[in-house]
Order: structure tokens, then C-alpha cells, then sequence
């Protein structure tokens, strides 16, 4: 069964038809891209995941159980962890500080096994060194970082990445997607909003190709990169 | 190290309040009484606008709910009152749970007016109680405050007078409130919830989407502030014994002042109430001799402060000497360094 799956979602802002009947299924530990020009609808079906928006139409699903009313924090209770386009910290916290409200509120974790989870992540994502800096201070990279080390404290089994490699240089990129790729070995579901295409597609599966709102392509990344129509989208960019 | 000096520190500033009933001359007693009064007041505001970005200035609601409960209970029901004043802040609180229903519907400035207008419309409420004097108000009975538990042990341990005995149980009562409050915040913004309550304050969009649910924690906090701002006015106007609409329902008295002490001490941090009651006591002393001029003192070093030193005394002084008495943060687990020490050893 799909771990996640959308069913003729739509989400209109006014005359304005952002998400136009989109449906997919994830299944458990499939990594999937999600790719489509500035204004596509890309990061609203993101909120829509997560319940920071409803839909006006259609439903969302998590393990087959319809979600589409649920808020935000009971997704998140769920396994639904997302990062956001643009790093959201909480700035006068410290690095620990931001994993641990995450830890204990979306992961669930007791006051015990938080401080441990919190820094087996940091080590991970490689923030550790800097866990006591308030996160306020920190440069774009290290930002992005916390962004998907305070997700993944939610203990997320789907985890939403919203162009995390975006305004990174090609050595920091390098570092993050071996961090993602080890993810997905673990089995946590990924899906993956990324400009950064050669960074996507080396741990992607599957890509949706988003334009005006509505699926254009599904396939493999070597399909919808190969086929006219994303081409055409995607003016001059070789797959 | 350093929390054992803050709890020394601590321990023997609580030690020798408590002893100026005994020591020392009843006029500052009844001052210290409004200060720590004042303080309760001011922790709670600071607690509610500081950390939950509640900015309420209708705060005035639940100390005269408090009070007037609390002699409603004493007058017409004939009960201590001090079982009053815990009736009154419990029903502050459950009055409170309306009145956030209506409230939490604003943001901001819209916040703020509101609990305004609610704060006014009970007062206009209970200067309709005729029981209670309607608009001219009532005094609690004599033999009321005389028999409060307590009054009696005290006026026969010290030998003083009945009207001083009073004097001495409702400045424990409200030195042990505070001391209690300070505490408790102090837990609170170091706990679960408090630690949500900061990632709300910086962002409530990201907080949201790591399961924090803002609405829930505020409502906590306001329910919370309000049984205590509740128990705090019950036990102010035990201490005057004299209550009027305008005087239970006063938003200069508890609002407006309360903000001044929290602003000038600082605002979202812990010490900074303590400070700026300090200053604020420092301030009426000198100055209440001029009248409205030590109103409008008031108001300019109000502003002064909000745009030269925004975090406030107490955050100006944290920068110079850098040591918090009340940190708030969590050092992360530092297991590398730990074993380091342990191979030195």
C-alpha cells in the first residue's frame, strides 16, 4: 500500500488554479522528484501535504487514512516531516535548541531520548560543532542543513524537501545529497522538490513534472527528462 | 556553580523579606506588599506578552474578577477570606476560558484592544452587583480580616496589633506568590512546553510543521496567568479592604504600570520583572510627591527605553556581565568533551 497519496487534490487562490486535480502515490521508502518551472504549484502541493493548506478539492492520504482535515502538527505526529524553500529557523534558539523542540513535540520523544537523537542527527548532517550557536547567526549552508536535520527530529517516515540544494556550491551539494541518498537507504520516503537536476537525479526513482499546476509527465528521471514537453519547459537544460 | 549561587542568592533574598514583618516598621511592609504584588503582576504579564506574544491589556479583567469574587464570598457567603481568594482565582480562570474564545480570534494590536474592551465590560458588569455597592463599591467587614486564618497565630507570636497581623499574613502571602511564580517559570520556560513556547514566538509557521501547536500553548499560558493574576488581586484588595469598580477594574493600576515594569526591566526575559519593579518602586518614592509629573516621568523613560534599549535593563546588564541567573537555554549533551575530561582524569 501507498505510505502517502494524493487523490484529485486541488487548491485554487482565487481565479488561480495552483494545484489542478494532481494525484500520485509514494510508496513506502520511494524517493521521488518532483520538478516544473518558478510558479507550477510546486511548494503549495507541499503545503498541501502538510496541511499548512487545504485543498479545495480531492483528498490526501497517509498509510490509506485520509488526513486532508488534519492540521499541521498532527501530520507531523504522523511522519510527515518537511524542510521549508526558504530555512525557517527558530532564530534565538540554539542549533540543539531548534532539534529539540522537534524531538519532543513531532517526534515524540522523551526528555531522556531527545538530547541523544538530537545530536546522533547533528553528527550526522554535520552541525554537530555548532550545536550551542544560536541558529539565527548561521550562513545559508549551515541553514539549509538545519532545515532538514530539525525534520528529520520530527522522525518523519515521508520527508518533504523543499529545494534544499538550492543557492548551495557544487562541494556543499555533494555533502548533502550523500546525507539524503543515506536516508532513502535507511527506507524513510522522500520526496524531493529540486531545480538542482543532476543532484536530484542521483537519488531519485521517479519524477513528476509540474506546469501550471497539473501533472505533465510522470516516469523514470531519464523519461520525463528525455520527453519534448519537458524539454520544451525546461528550455536549453540537457538531461 | 552558578546555580548554586543563584539559589544562595535567592534563598537569602526570600529570607530576609520575610523577616521585615518582624523587624521591621509596618509602612514598609504595606510598601513591599504592593511591590511584590506588583511583581506577581509583572511575571505574569511577562509571561504572557514576553514569551506567548499575548500582548493584553486588559489584564485589569482578572485581578478585579479575583477581588470581587473574593468578597462576594466573604460578605455574602460569610467565608474566609482567604478560601475567597483562591475562589476568586479559579474563577478568573474559568471566566478566562470565554474570554480567550472571543480573543484568540485577534492578532496584535486587534489582541490587545480586545482584552481591552472585555476588561471594561466587567467592569461595567460588576459595578451592577448592588450586593456588592454596585458603582460606589463596599469594605470587607472588620471581623472578616480580623479572624483570617492566620491573623490570630501571628498577632500572638509578634504582640502587634490586629491591623498590623493583617499587614504581615497577606506580605507572606504575597511574597510566597511570587516567590512561587518566579519558580514556576522558570520550570515552565525550561519544560517541554516552554521550549515550544520560544519556537512559537520565533516562528509559528515552522513550529507548526515539528508539531507545535501554537494555539494550545497560549491558551495554556493565558488560562494559567489568569488564575494567578486572579489569586493576586483577591489578595490585594484583602490587604485594602476596600473595593470599587474603578479601583478592582483600574488598567493604569495593573496593566499600564505592569507593562512599564516589565518594559523597562525587559521584556522575555526572566529577571527582567524583578528589575524593573525595583526601578519602578526607586521611581514612585522619588517622585510622588509631583503628581501627574510622575506619570508623564514614567511615560518618557517608557519610551526611552523601548527605543534605546530594547531588551530592557535587565538585558542591557546580561550583555555587560554576562551571567544569567535563569538561563532558559539547553546546553546540547556534550559526550566528546566529557570523555576527553574523563581520559585526563
Amino acid at each position: 500500500m501507498a505510505i502517502l497519496s494524493l487523490q484529485g487534490v486541488s487548491k485554487n487562490f482565487g481565479a488561480l488554479k495552483v494545484t489542478d486535480d494532481v494525484s500520485f502515490d509514494l510508496a513506502p521508502g520511494e524517493a521521488l522528484g518532483i520538478i516544473g518551472p518558478n510558479g507550477a504549484g510546486k511548494s503549495t502541493l507541499f503545503n498541501l501535504i502538510t496541511g499548512n493548506l487545504r485543498p479545495d478539492a480531492g483528498q490526501v492520504l497517509l498509510d490509506g487514512r485520509d488526513i486532508t482535515l488534519e492540521t499541521p502538527m498532527q501530520r507531523c505526529a504522523s511522519g510527515v516531516g518537511r524542510s521549508f524553500q526558504i530555512p525557517q529557523p527558530f532564530d534565538h534558539l540554539t542549533v540543539y535548541e531548534n532539534l529539540l523542540v522537534a524531538a519532543r513535540f513531532g517526534g515524540g520523544l522523551a526528555a531522556s531520548e531527545a538530547p541523544l537523537a538530537c545530536m546522533d542527527i547533528l553528527h550526522r548532517t554535520g552541525l554537530s560543532a555548532l550545536s550551542d550557536r544560536k541558529a539565527g547567526a548561521l550562513p545559508l549552508l549551515h541553514r539549509k542543513r538545519l532545515e532538514l536535520s530539525r525534520a528529520l527530529a520530527t522522525r518523519p517516515r515521508v520527508i518533504l524537501l523543499d529545494e534544499i540544494a538550492g543557492g548551495l556550491t557544487d562541494g556543499e551539494c555533494v555533502d548533502l545529497v550523500a546525507t539524503i541518498r543515506s536516508l532513502h537507504a535507511e527506507g524513510t520516503a522522500i520526496i524531493w522538490i529540486e531545480h538542482v537536476l543532476h543532484a536530484l537525479t542521483s537519488v531519485v526513482t521517479r519524477l513528476i513534472a509540474l506546469n501550471f499546476g497539473r501533472v505533465l509527465m510522470t516516469g523514470t528521471p531519464d523519461e520525463v527528462m528525455a520527453a519534448p514537453q519537458v524539454q520544451e519547459i525546461y528550455l536549453g537544460i540537457e538531461a | 556553580m552558578k546555580a548554586v549561587l543563584t539559589l544562595g542568592v535567592g534563598l537569602a533574598v526570600v529570607l530576609a523579606l520575610a523577616l521585615v514583618p518582624v523587624i521591621g516598621p509596618r509602612i514598609l511592609v504595606q510598601d513591599l506588599f504592593k511591590v511584590l504584588c506588583l511583581l506577581v503582576l509583572a511575571l505574569n504579564w511577562n509571561l504572557l506578552a514576553g514569551f506567548a506574544g499575548l500582548v493584553s491589556v486588559g489584564q485589569q479583567a482578572f485581578v478585579g474578577i479575583g477581588a470581587y469574587v473574593m468578597f462576594a464570598t466573604t460578605i455574602l457567603w460569610g467565608w474566609d477570606p482567604l478560601a475567597g481568594m483562591l475562589i476568586g482565582g479559579m474563577l478568573a480562570m474559568a471566566l478566562s476560558i470565554p474570554i480567550a474564545f472571543f480573543a484568540f480570534r485577534l492578532n496584535g494590536a486587534y489582541f490587545a484592544i480586545g482584552t481591552w474592551a472585555v476588561a471594561d465590560i466587567a467592569r461595567l458588569s460588576f459595578g451592577q452587583w448592588r450586593a456588592l455597592g454596585g458603582g460606589t463599591g463596599t469594605a470587607l467587614p472588620r471581623d472578616a480580616t480580623r479572624e483570617m486564618f492566620g491573623v490570630g497565630l501571628v498577632r500572638d507570636l509578634l504582640g502587634v496589633s490586629p491591623a498590623a497581623a493583617i499587614d504581615a499574613v497577606t506580605y507572606w502571602l504575597a511574597l510566597g506568590l511570587a516567590t512561587v511564580m518566579l519558580v514556576a517559570c522558570w520550570l515552565f520556560l525550561r519544560s517541554r512546553m516552554g521550549l515550544g513556547l520560544q519556537a512559537v514566538r520565533d516562528n509559528p509557521v515552522a513550529a507548526q510543521s515539528v508539531g507545535v501547536d501554537p494555539t494550545r500553548l497560549k491558551a495554556l499560558v493565558f488560562l494559567l496567568t489568569a488564575f494567578v493574576t486572579g489569586l493576586c488581586g483577591a489578595l490585594l484588595f484583602i490587604q485594602i479592604g476596600r473595593i470599587t469598580p474603578d479601583a478592582a477594574f483600574s488598567v493604569i493600576d495593573w496593566t499600564a504600570f505592569v507593562i512599564f515594569i516589565v518594559v523597562i526591566g525587559g521584556i522575555g526575559t526572566l529577571p527582567g520583572p524583578i528589575v524593573g519593579v525595583l526601578v519602578f518602586y526607586g521611581l514612585q518614592r522619588l517622585l510622588s510627591d509631583y503628581g501627574t509629573v510622575y506619570l508623564i516621568a514614567l511615560g518618557l523613560i517608557g519610551i526611552a527605553i523601548m527605543l534605546f534599549a530594547r531588551r530592557g535593563l535587565w538585558g542591557g546588564l546580561i550583555h555587560c556581565i554576562g551571567f544569567d541567573p535563569f538561563p532558559l537555554g539547553h546546553a546540547a549533551p556534550r559526550l566528546a568533551r566529557q570523555s576527553i575530561k574523563e581520559d585526563a582524569a
